[in-house]
């Protein structure tokens, strides 16, 4: 097979102003974005249309308007040839209980045309790599809910795709197994060089896992953007001081000193034990870290922390819609 | 897979085969008739559990000797007997053991559908190539021919036998070919029913009851309305009443045209022009169970 590397094929997703209508609902509705190769996340709350678009990135339903491409195909015509460079993982589960993984695995990828002994030697590469190993063998009814996600990871990889459209890969997992979902579903993309869109309606563990997120929000496309410029737009420095016989307060000395230079800081928003003697400031350069750096020097106050506050993409959401014009704005 | 550890390795050690690095494949994709035939295959070694566990293979295992010892106990007879003729035509052995074939496909027909759709296995199939029309073509090939194998089986051993004891190869041969003629319809046509019910209830239990319910009250009914018909002398009914189960169904098609004796009351089959109704029913039959387990997988999708 050959792997893109055209210049004019480096949007593997495509849509454009695709709406797709029920006829009580309407899932969506005119969205237009473009996603590159990497790891791309699909945020929404449920019901914003994110398994809509992925059944229609698959080719398996007609859209109302507008038109989609995957990796250079029409999903409209081209649906079987996406379907065999593209890996799916549902969000339900949807494993037999009586066979092994490796069975299963196997099965699956002859599905998807990988001749018998290939299909055996990738099954059992995949499995390792999504790490599942003696247990392979055992019936898939007695594995844990991680194990069960493993095993819908490798049934999405196993036939090498280009593309995975994972759906909710970390629902139901606990704070460890989420995080080794979410480091997994890293090396798809690092590693296996697998692009890889995938949904959640939990923000935080995107910004962590993605290189770009896209969020709809009732079938419309909120923001898309890449998760640096989503963090990093304005740069919120925290510092922390300590006190000196001069300065018994020292929190309040800096931040008397840093208002007369023209600095305005603010208290740390929150109740959290110690959130009085943090300052948050805005960064606006170079030159404000030389100041604060400066003004504390010259305090002859101690420095404890000077750290970057990245802001976590739930503040799409959480803002007032003004916010919120404004940040769809900004995404373009 | 122990060719693609590097030879420094050291083995068993977990940790480190997970850093061998990923490997693409470039292999061919075989693509959507593959996948169909895969799919085939697999279904149809699964209505025998094969591939499956021991306690799935012993069900089918178990109605397959059902099926065939009567056949050879028949044979045997014949043969120590000097016969010229089997005591049970070919035609008429599928009717008689028709209940073995009625809870063969109640058994198989749920194992074949009912799991994808229980445990949504289906949505997998269908982020494939492969398309709603393949995996219904796949399941639907798989356990007709599963039943082809049932009830041609015995079939097969009668010939065996008829030859052995020299009964006139060109009589056997005949009556042979019309008797598989029967049981390849008689199998598309269980099938597609058993497919049409299992499909509707994914719950594997239901499935069954509702199959074997199906099958046995159709059946049931059909035949006391035969019964009551002709002992009320109205003969004409007979046939026309036949056309409502299934197995009276292939009995007619079998009695008017593959040289079968009917097993109604007072052997009353239908004449030319109503088995060829028969036969119309029977192929309709087959196409509408196969309309309908196409429009109920475009319903289950992704």
């Amino acid at each position: 097979m050959v792997r893109i590397t055209t210049v004019d094929a480096v949007t593997v997703i495509a849509t454009e102003s695709l709406s797709k209508r029920f006829p009580r609902v309407t899932a969506l509705d005119r969205l237009s974005v473009d996603i590159g190769p990497g790891v791309t996340g699909l945020v929404g709350a449920n019901g914003a249309g994110k398994s809509t678009l992925i059944k229609i990135l698959l080719g398996l339903s007609p859209a109302s308007e507008g038109r989609a491409e995957v990796l250079g195909l029409d999903v409209a015509t081209k649906g079987a040839a996406i379907r065999e460079r593209v890996g799916y993982m549902p969000e339900h589960d949807c494993l037999p209980p009586d066979v092994s993984a490796t069975e299963f695995v196997v099965h699956m990828a002859r599905m998807s045309g990988l001749p018998p002994t290939a299909a055996r030697e990738r099954t059992a590469d995949t499995l390792r790599h999504v790490g599942l190993y003696e247990e392979r063998y055992r019936p898939i009814g007695g594995y844990s809910t991680g194990m069960k996600q493993r095993v819908k990871l490798a049934q999405a990889l196993v036939h090498d795709p280009q593309l995975v459209f994972l759906d909710e890969p970390t629902n139901g997992l606990d704070p460890v197994g989420r995080d080794e979902m979410l480091g997994l579903i890293r090396r798809i993309h690092t590693d296996f060089g697998i692009s890889v869109l995938v949904t959640s309606h939990l923000l935080g563990e995107l910004e962590r896992t993605c290189d770009h997120v896209v969020v709809v929000d009732g079938g419309k496309l909120l923001r898309s953007s890449s998760t640096t410029d989503f963090t990093q737009t304005t740069t919120t420095l925290a510092i922390e001081v300590t006190d000196s016989d001069a300065h018994p307060d020292g929190t309040r000395a800096v931040r008397e000193a840093l208002l007369a230079r023209g600095l305005e800081t603010h208290g740390e928003a929150g109740g959290l034990p110690g959130a009085g003697h943090i300052l948050l400031l805005t960064a606006t350069g170079e030159e404000t870290y030389d100041r604060v750096r400066d003004v504390v020097a010259d305090l002859g106050l101690g420095l404890v922390r000077m750290e970057q506050r990245r802001h976590h993409i739930s503040e799409v959401f959480t803002g007032t819609d003004e916010q919120r014009k404004e940040a769809v704005g900004h995404g373009g | 897979m122990a060719v693609e550890h590097p030879p420094a390795m050291p083995a068993g050690d977990q940790t480190r085969i997970h850093d061998i690095g990923y490997r693409g494949y470039d292999g061919p994709r075989l693509g959507r008739s593959y996948a169909r035939r895969s799919l085939y295959s697999q279904s149809l070694r699964g209505a025998y559990g094969l591939g499956r566990s021991v306690k799935s293979k012993v069900l089918p295992m178990l109605l397959f000797a059902v099926m065939c010892i009567p056949a050879a106990i028949m044979v045997a007879v014949a043969v120590a007997t000097k016969a010229h003729e089997l005591p049970v035509p070919y035609t008429r052995y599928a009717i008689i053991m028709q209940a073995v074939i009625s809870l063969y496909v109640a058994s198989q027909a749920p194992q074949a559908v009912s799991r994808d759709l229980r445990f949504k296995t289906v949505p997998l199939y269908f982020s494939r190539p492969i398309e709603t029309a393949d995996y219904v073509r796949a399941k639907f090939a798989a356990l007709a021919s599963a039943l082809f194998v049932l009830t041609a089986a015995p079939l097969l051993v009668m010939y065996v036998g008829a030859l052995l004891s020299k009964m006139g190869f060109a009589h056997q041969t005949e009556e042979f070919a019309q008797g598989l003629v029967s049981v390849a319809l008689l199998s598309l046509l269980f099938a597609g029913i058993g497919l049409v019910i299992a499909a509707v209830t994914p719950r594997r239990g239901f499935g069954i009851a509702a199959v074997i319910a199906v099958m046995t009250i159709s059946y049931g009914a059909v035949s006391t309305l035969q019964a009551i018909a002709y002992t009320q002398d109205s003969n004409s009914a007979v046939p026309w009443i036949g056309l409502f189960s299934p197995i009276t169904l292939i009995d007619g098609v079998q009695s008017a045209f593959l040289g079968g004796s009917s097993a109604f009351p007072g052997g009353i089959g239908p004449s030319g022009g109503e088995g060829a109704l028969y036969v119309v029913a029977a192929l309709g039959l087959i196409a509408a169970c196969y309309g309908l387990l196409i429009r109920r997988y475009q319903k289950v999708g992704l």
